[in-house]
């Protein structure tokens, strides 16, 4: 495999894993199972969320700066980089409860903080797969 | 590398593919994740059971139909050979996925049925079932991706 074929592979996959996180916060909020979820679903939520946050950021880099044709100040890889903030910045404050013990169901605003990482996550995927203005 | 571009018309059946992949996979992250807790404790095991298997019905097969739908309106689209490598792996691992999903559906629904007294055997069958089918699309994403042959 290519240099490209790996960072890309691995892009991916890292996008898989924050993807992953997200639908277990969202079982985790909408899914009823109260704290056996909670305990069961929080530390797992947020490992995914924060390493696939990681990687699909440093391998989306990599990857900009690799290919010919992309260079990192296109309109789409701006975009997703903010997309990206948008979400982590959400996502960061669900993670500090888990972080402390907190329960998730708990912590305000729970529910507008999930939905802001759905859809700044589906924002991205949309950005990655339409690449407006390529 | 140089950027290849795929066809506008491509996009939204590749859209609609991924993010059916990614929610299946994911669902099948909170299978485990609750399975794997409701094996360890006692405390709350029946509502961990219960939220596997509805994470399974709920989540797992409705993104399963929808990744489906999303590679045959892709393939359609990019009119590539059933017979090249990366597409027959993708579609055997889809394939044997939907009959290991079924399975894991109905084990856990059984598995429901026990009660306070924890998932017991059946519970690890759906824990195994559901890791081996991550391990499985993990492999699919690598050949979706990286295009072997």
């Amino acid at each position: 495999m290519s240099l490209y074929e790996w960072l890309l592979v691995l892009h991916v996959l890292a996008a898989f894993l924050l993807v992953s996180g997200l639908v277990a916060y969202g079982v985790l909020l909408l899914g009823g199972g109260g704290d056996a979820a909670s305990r069961a679903l929080g530390p797992p939520a947020l490992a995914l969320w924060n390493v696939g946050g990681l990687g699909v950021l440093v391998f989306g880099v990599w990857l900009a700066l690799e290919v010919d044709g992309y260079e990192l100040w296109d309109g789409w890889i701006i975009a997703a980089v903010v997309l990206w903030l948008v979400a982590s910045a959400a996502g960061g404050r669900l993670g500090a409860g888990v972080r402390e013990g907190e329960s998730v169901q708990r912590i305000d605003s729970a529910r507008v903080l999930l939905l802001v990482m759905s859809l700044a996550t589906v924002a991205l995927l949309l950005d990655m797969i339409f690449k407006p203005g390529v | 590398m140089v950027a290849t571009l795929r066809p506008d018309a491509w996009d939204l059946p590749l859209f609609v593919h991924v993010a059916g992949a990614m929610l299946l996979v994911g669902a099948l992250v909170v299978v485990v994740a609750t399975m794997g807790a409701a094996l360890r404790r006692g405390d709350g095991a029946d509502v961990l059971t219960g939220l596997a298997f509805r994470t399974l019905l709920l989540g797992v097969l409705p993104s399963f139909i929808v990744m489906r739908l999303g590679a045959e309106w892709i393939a359609s689209k990019e009119d590539v050979p059933d017979d090249v490598d990366w597409i027959s792996l993708g579609y055997s691992i889809s394939d044997g996925g939907l009959v290991l999903t079924v399975i894991a559906a109905v084990v856990a629904w059984r598995a429901t049925r026990r009660g306070a007294a924890g998932p017991g055997g059946m519970g690890r069958a759906v824990f195994v079932l559901a890791a081996v089918l991550i391990v499985a699309y993990a492999v699919a994403i690598w050949a979706m991706t990286a295009k072997p042959g």
